[in-house]
């Protein structure tokens, strides 16, 4: 779909490209060709033809027009070649697209869970769960006498009954928590310590303090669950390097398949240009492109799938963000992060098709 | 209008476009399919290369144009030696000879422009040049007027004469033809043959491989006659 509606608008930008380039090389054509005549003739007759000799004639301004035309030619003719054969094409790059966007919303999950972690990372908070025999009041005094000691900042108490409205109200499970007749749910108190309290073993001690207490239950320091969350987070991320890598090889590999079977498509045109002196790089050129345009287009089409992607789950995460009462805002790709991308894919599509041209090209021989 | 090619050559080295020094050629499941061969041909000369067919011709003019390699003696094109021709020179050493073929070898989906034009896009030579060359070209071989034509729409005989104009457009001190007339009727052979004859009169130099022995005799040019891969005439 996407491929059509790009097609459909080539022809005009193509059009509208050449004008400008061949519009402009027209106006000063004349100026240069009688500039660079007569200079022609005499170097002409002066320098015999060696083999290094690449260009016999013309000056270093026409031939620098010229290479850039065969740059042009062979950027534009590659991509004729693929609006040419429009299923290939889509086939091919909607595999490559899959592949892209597999890695890069990897890449995107992962990022939006560090942002995750990122919002939980400043919370050295210590949970103290109360035993079930104590009663409200014991913990609001339990509570105060915690806020005497020196190594906190600040106590936050939630009673029983204020754990159950608030559990009752998001969970969804109120009906069945209320069938339960008795309240589960036990006192806790929140503990922020003082700021300065950055070493791990001075909030280790804390903790062991707060577990002697009578009236505690169960201390755990949120800290570790945050310590989890990240190694987890670091597992993640590696296995988005591994899965990238991966990708990244297959794409190599479609875009080298997909040039090496253009490359036989053409194979006369190629040994037709050797036998009349074109060097392996005149020959690569318009292949290069080629691998250049799927990459590029790939990436693209990636972009599309990741960002259709993010649309769809972007409502529902937010949704549960609100749950949580978190101010998560769902991350997608920036500018840089999409040029990147629009680089690696146009990268590999390049490099996988050089790959293959230099190995084929040297087994290619004329008849 | 067309200028001799070669002149300048004759005062740098002595006047010898191609030279064969006791030159074989062994292929591993056939053998030697050329044995000691030694022969020169000078700047501007024009010579047929006959014999039967599995002679050695193709080969002979294979091991010219680089597409296969000596397996012993030396070959020199206009100075230069081939054997010590690195991979990366070989484009360049091609741009020197221009090369024809029994079967065209034209790019069918091309138009004769496109066709003749392809040497000079490969030397890198500008778009007003090109332009200016190709018709030059087709115009010496009389097909001026049918640049936005493609192969399949043109006879026999005007597909070779575009082979021809493709071989000549760069300029190349040297032509080497394998079998140019060999898929045509004999009066198209014979203007094919004129057209050589003319470039060899502004110092070309031409090598044609033939069996075609009757259209040979007809023209009194040099004849290298191979037998069994050696040289037995000259």
């Amino acid at each position: 779909m996407k491929g059509r509606k790009n097609t459909a608008s080539f022809p005009n930008i193509l059009a509208m490209i050449f004008r400008s380039l061949y519009g402009e090389r027209e106006k000063r054509m004349p100026a240069r060709h009688q500039r660079h005549h007569p200079k022609n003739k005499k170097t002409a007759q002066t320098r015999p033809d060696g083999p290094q000799t690449r260009v016999s004639g013309g000056d270093f301004s026409d031939k620098l027009h010229a290479y850039f035309d065969l740059h042009a030619h062979a950027l534009f003719s590659s991509l004729g070649r693929l609006v040419d054969s429009p299923y290939t094409s889509i086939m091919t790059i909607t595999v490559l697209a899959i592949a892209i966007s597999l890695a890069s919303g990897f890449y995107i999950v992962v990022a939006n869970l560090q942002q995750l972690a990122g919002n939980l990372e400043a919370s050295n908070q210590i949970s103290l769960f109360l035993r079930d025999d104590i009663s409200d009041a014991n913990a609001r005094k339990f509570a105060a006498s915690i806020k005497r000691n020196p190594s906190v900042q600040e106590v936050k108490l939630i009673t029983k009954s204020e754990a159950m409205e608030e559990f009752q109200t998001y969970s969804g499970f109120g009906e069945a928590v209320k069938s339960l007749g008795k309240n589960p749910l036990p006192n806790v108190v929140q503990v922020l310590p003082e700021n300065a309290l950055e070493d791990r073993q001075e909030l280790e001690n804390l903790l062991n303090t707060f577990k002697q207490a009578f009236e505690v239950d169960f201390a755990q320091m949120d800290m570790d669950w945050v310590r989890r969350l990240q190694s987890f987070m670091e597992l993640a991320r590696r296995a988005g390097i591994l899965l990238s890598l991966l990708l990244g090889v297959a794409v190599l590999f479609v875009t080298g398949n997909t040039i090496r079977l253009e490359l036989h498509n053409r194979r006369e045109e190629v040994v037709i240009a050797k036998l009349v002196g074109a060097t392996n790089s005149f020959i690569q050129r318009p292949f290069l492109y080629s691998g250049f345009w799927i990459g590029f287009f790939s990436g693209v089409a990636a972009w599309f799938i990741v960002a259709v992607m993010m649309l769809i789950l972007k409502r529902p995460i937010e949704e549960l963000s609100g749950l949580y009462e978190g101010d998560f805002h769902l991350l997608f790709l920036s500018y840089s992060e999409t040029l990147v991308l629009l680089f690696i894919s146009s990268l590999l599509g390049v490099l996988g098709s050089w790959a293959v041209l230099s190995y084929q090209l040297q087994q290619l021989k004329p008849e | 209008m067309r200028k001799p090619l070669s002149t300048h050559y004759s005062s740098t080295t002595e006047n010898v476009m191609l030279k064969f020094d006791r030159v074989s050629k062994r292929y591993p499941e056939t053998g030697d399919v050329l044995r000691n061969i030694s022969f020169h041909l000078q700047h501007g000369e024009m010579a047929f290369l006959t014999g039967h067919s599995g002679a050695g011709k193709s080969t002979l003019l294979k091991l010219i144009a680089v597409i296969e390699r000596s397996s012993r003696g030396q070959i020199l094109l206009d100075g230069h030696n081939l054997n010590h021709a690195k991979d990366r020179q070989i484009p360049y050493l091609r741009r020197k000879i221009g090369l024809i073929f029994q079967d065209y070898k034209l790019l069918q989906d091309r138009t004769v422009f496109d066709n003749v034009a392809l040497p000079l896009l490969i030397a890198g030579y500008g778009r007003h040049e090109v332009s200016r060359r190709v018709r030059a070209s087709l115009d010496k071989v009389g097909l001026l007027g049918k640049e936005r034509k493609y192969p399949l729409a043109l006879s026999g005989g005007e597909q070779q004469r575009v082979g021809i104009a493709r071989a000549v457009v760069n300029k190349p001190p040297m032509i080497l033809a394998d079998e140019p007339t060999g898929n045509l009727d004999p009066e198209l052979s014979a203007e094919i043959m004129h057209l050589f004859e003319q470039f060899q009169q502004v110092g070309v130099t031409v090598l044609i491989a033939s069996h075609d022995i009757s259209l040979i005799s007809q023209m009194n040019y040099r004849v290298l006659k191979l037998d069994h891969g050696q040289l037995v005439a000259s």
